[in-house]
């Protein structure tokens, strides 16, 4: 069933603040396998510039993904959690993710399209940190499959 | 910002180191934990075949993370990365045979940008086949 295209350009309020902490930085970048000294060792991150560690760049996802949560089981909406895979990500960043950072994320419908019965919802993540700079934009396409013929 | 390649080294058609990363179900299963991301696909085999996948497929985005290491190792500083995107075209099937999975990849610069920007574009190959699509980057060099 199509989705009500008089969502499109619906923003959502900010989410909480998430404090990034070199913990989890560190966790993430062992679960991927990198072992790039920037996420792990300070003095390795300031040496290229940056006043504390570094994530790596599809760390935020976590984030933004949550915050994408807002959108996906908003009822009014009535997206089919059930039936929906991740079709694109795409990042574009105004600076890297760091240790201390306080991440808000604002969401925004930016486009609902109906191909083949799968509903397509294309979700912008804006990430600001604590003084209002932005970070970061997400890209979010999320794509509800058709349901199956019973 | 301090890229260790430098922009006036590369033209286009320069190819990046390639790398191979291995995946098991462990490596989902912490990747799951680091990420917050438990959907059953990643870890139970008989979730993942109820909804019609052939087995354990790794997260998308984990495919994503291994791939722009191609892009941060050869840069040199994860943070030059100013955009980053792919599409999920393939899932990467993980059997539970000890072994798993591998995701190859390759990157080549497709374009040479002002302000010291490249774009790589990035081929992500597993079992034969392309798991993303669409996958390219925009790095800042020296």
């Amino acid at each position: 069933m199509a989705l009500d295209q008089s969502f499109v350009g619906r923003t959502y309020p900010p989410t909480p603040a998430y404090e990034v902490g070199r913990e989890k930085i560190r966790e993430f970048a062992e679960a991927v396998g990198d072992t790039n000294p920037a996420y792990t060792d300070p003095e390795a991150a300031k040496a290229l510039g940056y006043p504390d560690v570094i994530a790596p760049p599809t760390f935020v996802f976590s984030i933004t993904y949550r915050a994408a949560g807002q959108v996906v089981q908003d009822p009014q909406l009535g997206l089919d959690y059930s039936r929906v895979v991740h079709g694109d990500q795409k990042f574009a960043y105004v600076r890297p993710v760091r240790a201390g950072d306080r991440l808000t994320v604002t969401s925004t419908i930016e486009a609902i399209k109906t191909m083949a019965g799968n509903d397509i919802v294309d979700i912008r993540g804006e990430v600001h940190d604590e003084s209002g700079e932005h970070v970061v934009t997400a890209f979010t396409k999320l794509v509800a499959r058709a349901a199956e013929e019973a | 910002m301090t890229a260790s390649i430098a922009h006036g080294a590369v033209e286009v058609g320069t190819e990046l180191p390639a790398q191979s990363f291995p995946v098991t179900r462990a490596t989902l299963v912490q990747y799951a934990g680091a990420s917050g991301d438990f959907n059953p696909i990643h870890w139970n085999e008989k979730f993942a075949r109820e909804v019609g996948l052939p087995d354990v497929i790794a997260h998308g985005m984990f495919t994503m993370a291994e791939a722009i290491r191609v892009v941060t190792d050869w840069a040199g500083d994860p943070g030059a990365v100013v955009e980053y995107g792919v599409r999920f075209t393939k899932p990467v099937v993980v059997p539970n045979d000890g072994t798993g999975a591998l995701i190859e990849v390759s990157g080549k610069v497709a374009a040479v940008l002002d302000d010291n920007l490249v774009r790589v574009d990035l081929l992500a190959m597993s079992e034969g086949k392309k798991v993303l699509g669409m996958a390219r980057a925009v790095v800042r060099l020296a």
